[in-house]
């Protein structure tokens, strides 16, 4: 078997395999119940959508130095999946935030944080649409990757100053969670990461593809 | 060295003499920056106490979306009959140009600022140089981010099909540190307590514009080069 059809068919098996040890397998929580389930997808998402972004991060600054369209594929195919975690993030977030804290929003460093990490990106996907010339497009896009990444640090560190001069309404009573919670969330961040590679693959693959189509088409 | 500086130098005072000609960055940035100011005025009643703590905002706001129509102005004036591509041909380094670009750029937002902010204190019966003058230093390094990163992405913008939408998308997510450091250190000088709190508001500006100018110094040539 090849080794795309072997990531293929290990995301399957895996997410399965997280469903059931988020579903069945992790105790229901004694104060929240069921809607703590959502912990499980939402940190392995979390975690896929700032893996994904530094992804972008690292080739944009391969696609500078080295000039080579791969690195350009890979660090849009990246954003693009990260965009779709980091969405998912920011739903799953408030549904759990609703019974929990009472409201679907909060203006929490974290949470400020990933918002504006969604809008970056978005505006990076967005740039890549609009600009016609491939060289100028993966030229463009790649300072917007890095420059983008480099600002996350800095807005958390921003807004955390901020937060810290007016009290904070809502704090994370962090930790303490169940072993089998831990296991869990291990599990589903493997299968979320599986899914990632998954994905970048396929995107990789139709990448390759269009560019085949533009070289006959010029010809 | 010295040929980097004059680099910037002469892009600097090639767009301050287009400038002087024309004057159109600066009165539509002045304009709106103005307009901008006075149609904020209507979130309050008139004399409402807690105005004071909403018009830092609202002066930052006014620089931040005027400047975003100067850059857009300014960096279209380079496009208009080829200007920017045969200025990146001259056999000099890439990334003075860039800088001298920002600081002509600089140079007319201050401009607009050194306007606007006298308008705003009638306005508004607010002053923010009233407890310290540390309010000049805010303004000139939060007015120099802007420039760096609005300058970058306004050339980046350009080039794409949708400038005007494209560049506030790109800028203003990236901004954010800047326009809360700039807006909560005006508002501590405002309502003039203790001075020392905004010490780190300042200090947190002052790492953004390092690290970008250092940032784009580093990739600037990379980018543009055919």
């Amino acid at each position: 078997m090849k080794l795309e059809k072997v990531i293929d068919f290990l995301s399957f098996i895996l997410i399965l395999v997280a469903l059931y040890f988020a579903f069945i397998y992790a105790p229901v929580e004694k104060v929240m119940g069921p809607v703590q389930k959502i912990f499980y997808f939402h940190v392995a998402s979390a975690w896929i959508a700032f893996f994904a972004f530094f992804v972008t991060f690292i080739c944009s600054i391969f696609l500078l130095a080295t000039n080579r369209y791969i690195f350009d594929d890979i660090a849009s195919s990246s954003a693009g999946i990260g965009i779709i975690f980091c969405s998912i993030v920011l739903i799953t977030g408030p549904i759990w935030a609703k019974p929990i804290w009472g409201t679907w929003w909060t203006w929490d460093p974290r949470l400020t944080t990933t918002l504006i990490l969604w809008f970056i990106y978005v505006g990076y996907l967005m740039l890549r649409k609009f600009i016609d010339e491939e060289d100028k497009r993966a030229k463009f896009a790649a300072a917007v990757g890095i420059v983008g990444f480099i600002d996350v640090p800095i807005v958390f560190l921003s807004i955390r100053w901020w937060r810290t001069i007016h009290p904070n309404v809502l704090q994370k009573g962090g930790g303490g969670l169940h072993p089998d919670m831990i296991t869990s969330l291990i599990v589903s961040v493997i299968a979320f990461t599986f899914l990632y590679l998954m994905l970048m693959n396929k995107n990789l693959k139709i990448k390759a593809l269009e560019r085949k189509i533009l070289t006959i088409e010029n010809e | 060295m010295k040929k980097y500086f004059k680099t910037i130098y002469h892009i600097f005072e090639k767009d301050i003499l287009l400038e002087l000609k024309s004057i159109e960055v600066i009165n539509s940035m002045l304009i709106f920056s103005l307009l901008t100011v006075i149609v904020f005025s209507f979130i309050f009643e008139p004399g409402a106490e807690y105005k004071i703590d909403l018009v830092g905002g609202i002066l930052w706001m006014a620089i931040v979306f005027a400047g975003i129509l100067g850059l857009n102005k300014s960096m279209m004036s380079e496009v208009n009959g080829g200007n920017l591509n045969a200025l990146l041909l001259a056999p000099v380094d890439k990334s003075a140009i860039f800088f001298g670009k920002v600081l002509s750029n600089f140079i007319f937002l201050i401009f607009m600022e050194i306007v606007t902010i006298p308008v705003f204190t009638i306005f508004y019966n607010v002053n923010i140089f009233k407890h310290t003058l540390l309010s000049i230093p805010v303004f000139i390094l939060g007015t120099y981010g802007f420039s760096v990163l609005g300058t970058l992405f306004s050339i980046i913008s350009v080039k794409s099909r949708t400038r005007e939408v494209m560049l506030p998308i790109l800028l203003l997510p990236l901004m954010i540190p800047i326009i809360l450091a700039a807006i909560q250190s005006i508002n501590i000088f405002i309502k003039g307590d203790t001075i020392s709190d905004a010490d780190r508001w300042i200090r947190l500006i002052a790492a953004f514009d390092l690290i970008f100018t250092f940032v784009v110094y580093a990739i600037f040539d990379y980018i543009v080069e055919e």
